[in-house]
């Protein structure tokens, strides 16, 4: 531990801790702008900047280890004016429309304009004069409004090691950008949303659809059918006022049946789907020295990941559409022929916790039915506004059920929202159906957690299955290394790997309610566990309504009309 | 008046390496091979060498960093890119050998494998020259495989993009490395953390051609010259209102008045001397009696920079000069910063109404606090150095600024 005191006060800090954190740890809020506490700080804002006893300059808080005996001043006149200017010169280059914009009233930049109580601007003011970058499926850029701060950056390339944005230009024209100037859309950018996460302003959001939403519900002709997210469950609170983790299905149930939404399904009942084609997928590779491992397709941001950087390996990636994607066709078929209704008048809805959702969605091959699988995608944040425009009280709604026979679930579906839960899923029902023994414990516990990649072994009548889970694309790139090395000798690492694109899995997507920090993902992760642990019935293939469903209609896993709705194909980028 | 030609005599020779040796050169670095790597540093720490790139940091105590872990780097920072500021050039032209004799002699006190030359991207003749000059110096044996018992190096030229910022040491590994040329903050320190995470010793063109100068000539003779706290010979740039600019070298601490005097003296009347760069203070006559080294010229509150000595006669109006500054620094920050980023262009903006006659009277005092802001968190010495040129333009020529806002303002009036 090292002492050290800021403003007159004392405290012990553990080695290694920034000024900023210590400061943070002994009361003071120093404000800052590119700073964020889940990243590494790059220090480009200088609003934190501190004096230091015996330091010739001012230092800057968020980059300066705290050191034994450090005296710490962080409010002196030189400093406040300091942060006003700085503040002033930001402002100077941001558009007034404050009103008009999506970040209004969670902007960091309005916050600290407030903080500071900016309320003249002595600069000349200067706009950029840009075009909105709509061309990503599931994210607008609006470059104008872009700080500079490089949190996205850092987030894309150290976390996500997508590398699709990056500084360009020099001096005051410097601006992020993708690589070359190309359009967002054009880029390598996978959808993720974690730029959007971790935005302090308006510059990153995601692409509405709210408004083609309450057209549809606006529509007599159409029938609006809704899904819902595992991770959207223990999120969507958080926009009204609740705890991260808080289950709430009930009442999202009951706001989707207020704003006049028709059926409403559960993509929880397709992750159960899901389990059962993927894990006979991975038996049947297993039984019959197919191309293994077999890496989970759930996670879109992963999918045009690994179509980009790992072409080589899209024969692993298994075949199964997402849930929301399978979900989407049987709705499309299944569901319209037994309720008499024309697809073409059906209104596939789906609430999730990612931006990348929009971009799957939006994939031309989606559509065997016929029809497109989704029509339209909300992110978790968006629903809460749809929530806010009705006016109704969510916190205070009374909880609801679904509509039956595409909604009911197990506990394996529900933690397909955390990372490592779909794997946990799969080896519940993997062991269970090969070995028709029942399993005593369903507490897979080593591959649960924010960590970023997770490895266990399982033994399945003598043959041991390795797996291995990942979250966070780097944390992918550095796995699916191992296995591009292992197989150039040769050899198999894992049987099975599961990969969400975003760090603690679907929980920490980038269309989650802000902010999205890692010590809120992992109190959404206990939320999906907690679940999981209450539900009577926690096996996929014990869910009856899955089970009817291929008894009335898709006949068996992997049967042939399950391959041609339920499993895609994918193409290197 | 206290001339030295240790540099300037090469003007007359030529640049390959028999002239060089004939002129006592490479005799540092076989003298330097007789001794162990520490006797090296230290007799480097005994003459008292500053950094000449513009810190004035003492180089041997960068190389007492070197732990001896492999590999590590030697890096010659050639990115002159200070305007008034061709000292470097002169070296790379006349006397290359003498730069290379110096990173090696570094190389083997810090245990360096292998070196890089950064030049900037604007001297790509100069950046040939040395490529040939590289080969002579292999072909004689003192670059390559086995110099001596156990010492091998190489040296390869890298040419820069043409960013000023790069002259920071940070910026620059991180150019060379192909990155952006940003700094990164310190520590980590690059002679623990550089290139790709290597120990790596940056130094500048006529600090590493001082080492061969002192190996070849001991440090009691480099200490001879100059002041004690800091010896030894100068490169001074002269540029602007003088007879006869170009490269003077002299022994530190000589005056800015006698510099003047060996360049035939000022054009017209003198009114301001900027020195130590772009980034250095504007001073007015009373710089005439200034000492060029680095102790003096901070305890001016300046800095001696590169040497350069950029004159202005009363020709020149300090209103252009702030602007043209100031445009300067817009268009090199790296952009990393915010204060820098977005203080470098508001501070261009008023500089350039000013002299297009839209200036307003508050502008000065916005200069000024912009200026303290910048100096305040910018993360570099690029931005913090903005400070500099800006007050002591404002402080010693309100008056002109002021009057020239006024008139335009009388101007305006009259014209409604």
């Amino acid at each position: 531990m090292i002492s050290l005191t800021i403003d007159k006060t004392t405290i012990q800090v553990i080695e290694g801790t920034s000024v900023l954190d210590a400061a943070k740890q002994s009361g003071v809020d120093i404000p800052t702008l590119c700073r964020h506490e889940d990243l590494t700080p790059l220090g480009t804002c200088g609003m934190c900047m501190v004096d230091i006893d015996g330091c010739k300059d001012l230092q800057r808080a968020c980059i300066t280890e705290a050191a034994e005996g450090m005296q710490v001043q962080t409010n002196t006149p030189q400093l406040r004016k300091l942060r006003r200017g700085l503040l002033e010169l930001v402002l100077a280059t941001h558009p007034d429309d404050c009103l008009q914009c999506i970040k209004h009233g969670s902007c960091e930049l309005q916050k600290l304009a407030d903080r500071f109580e900016i309320r003249t601007l002595r600069y000349d003011k200067y706009t950029r004069g840009l075009p909105l970058d709509r061309t990503a499926a599931g994210i607008i850029r609006d470059m104008n409004k872009c700080i500079g701060c490089g949190r996205c950056v850092t987030v894309c390339h150290e976390v996500q090691s997508v590398k699709a944005i990056d500084f360009m230009d020099r001096g005051s024209d410097t601006i992020i950008s993708p690589g070359y100037g190309v359009s967002m859309g054009s880029s390598v950018c996978v959808n993720c949303g974690q730029c959007v996460v971790y935005c302090p302003t308006g510059a990153l959001y995601e692409k509405e659809m709210i408004d083609e939403v309450w057209a549809a519900l606006d529509n007599p002709k159409k029938v609006v059918v809704a899904q819902v997210a595992p991770a959207v469950r223990v999120a969507l609170g958080e926009e009204f006022g609740m705890e991260p983790g808080s289950l709430v299905i009930g009442k999202i149930f009951s706001a989707l049946r207020s704003l006049g939404i028709d059926y409403i399904f559960d993509t929880n009942f397709s992750a159960d789907l899901t389990i059962l084609e993927e894990g006979t997928e991975l038996l049947e590779r297993i039984s019959s020295g197919g191309t293994l491992p077999l890496i989970t397709s759930c996670s879109p941001g992963w999918i045009k990941f690994g179509e980009t950087y790992f072409p080589e390996l899209l024969d692993h990636v298994s075949t199964c559409k997402s849930p929301q994607q399978m979900l989407g066709t049987i709705i499309k078929t299944y569901f319209a022929e037994t309720h008499n209704i024309d697809p073409e008048n059906i209104v596939s809805l789906s609430i999730m916790p990612c931006t990348a959702k929009k971009f799957e969605a939006a994939r031309p091959e989606m559509q065997d039915s016929g029809f497109r699988d989704v029509d339209y995608v909300l992110t978790t944040r968006e629903l809460a506004r749809m929530i806010r425009q009705a006016g109704l009280q969510f916190d205070s709604m009374k909880d609801e059920k679904p509509d039956p026979v595409l909604s009911q679930y197990t506990g394996a579906a529900t933690i397909f929202g955390a990372s490592g839960g779909v794997m946990e899923a799969a080896i519940r029902s993997a062991y269970e159906l090969k070995t028709q023994k029942t399993l005593g414990s369903l507490d897979f516990t080593n591959l649960r957690g924010i960590e970023g990649i997770k490895k266990a072994s399982v033994d399945i009548e003598g043959t041991e299955i390795r797996v291995a889970v990942s979250n966070g694309l780097s944390n992918a790139r550095t796995l699916l290394d191992i296995v591009v090395e292992a197989k150039k000798r040769g050899e198999m690492p894992f049987h099975f790997i599961e990969i969400m694109a975003c760090r603690g899995g679907c929980i920490g997507g980038g269309g989650q309610p802000l902010e999205n920090t890692l010590a809120k993902r992992a109190q959404r992760i206990e939320g999906l566990y907690a679940e999981d642990k209450n539900l009577p019935i926690r096996k996929s293939h014990e869910n009856a309504e899955v089970l009817g469903l291929y008894k009335e209609f898709l006949q068996k896993p992997g049967s042939e009309i399950s391959h041609r709705l339920l499993h895609t194909h994918y193409t290197a980028r | 008046m206290n001339q030295t030609d240790y540099f300037l005599k090469f003007k007359n020779l030529s640049p390959d390496i028999h002239d060089y040796q004939k002129a006592n050169g490479y005799s540092g670095l076989k003298n330097a091979l007789t001794l162990a790597p520490d006797l090296v540093v230290e007799k480097i720490e005994k003459a008292w060498l500053l950094g000449r790139g513009g810190a004035g940091f003492p180089t041997a105590i960068k190389w007492k960093a070197s732990t001896g872990k492999t590999p590590s780097y030697i890096v010659c920072n050639a990115d002159e890119g200070e305007p008034g500021t061709f000292k470097d050039r002169f070296i790379m032209t006349h006397s290359p050998h003498m730069m290379i004799e110096g990173m090696i002699i570094a190389a083997y006190a810090v245990k360096a494998t292998k070196g890089y030359i950064y030049i900037r991207g604007e001297y790509p003749e100069i950046a040939i020259n040395l490529e040939n000059s590289l080969l002579e110096a292999e072909e004689a044996g003192f670059l390559g495989k086995n110099i001596a018992e156990g010492f091998s190096f190489t040296i390869d030229i890298i040419k820069g993009g043409g960013s000023y910022v790069v002259g920071d040491e940070t910026a620059l590994l991180n150019s060379l490395m192909g990155n952006r040329g940003i700094p990164w903050s310190k520590p980590p320190f690059p002679a623990k953390k550089g290139l790709w995470g290597q120990p790596t010793f940056i130094n500048n063109v006529e600090t590493l051609a001082c080492v061969s100068l002192i190996l070849q000539n001991g440090y009691d003779w480099f200490r001879s010259i100059g002041t004690p706290e800091s010896p030894g010979p100068k490169l001074y740039c002269i540029s602007g209102k003088v007879t006869n600019p170009g490269v003077y070298e002299a022994p530190m601490g000589t005056t800015v008045k006698d510099l003047i005097t060996m360049a035939g003296g000022v054009i017209g009347t003198l009114k301001a001397i900027q020195i130590g760069g772009t980034a250095g203070p504007i001073y007015t006559s009373e710089a005439l009696d200034f000492h060029l080294d680095f102790t003096s010229m901070n305890s001016k509150g300046g800095i001696l920079g590169s040497g350069a000595i950029v004159v202005m006669n009363t020709d020149t109006s300090m209103a252009e000069v702030l602007e043209v500054e100031m445009r300067f620094f817009a268009e090199e920050s790296c952009g990393k910063c915010f204060p820098c980023r977005y203080g470098t262009r508001q501070l261009s903006f008023m500089a350039n109404n000013i002299v297009l006659g839209k200036g307003k009277r508050e502008f000065l005092e916005l200069m000024a606090e912009t200026a303290d802001i910048m100096q305040g968190s910018s993360f570099c010495p690029f931005g913090k150095s903005v400070e500099m040129p800006v007050k002591s333009i404002l402080n010693n020529f309100s008056g002109e600024l002021q009057a020239l806002i006024r008139q335009n303002d009388y101007i305006r009036e009259v014209q409604i």
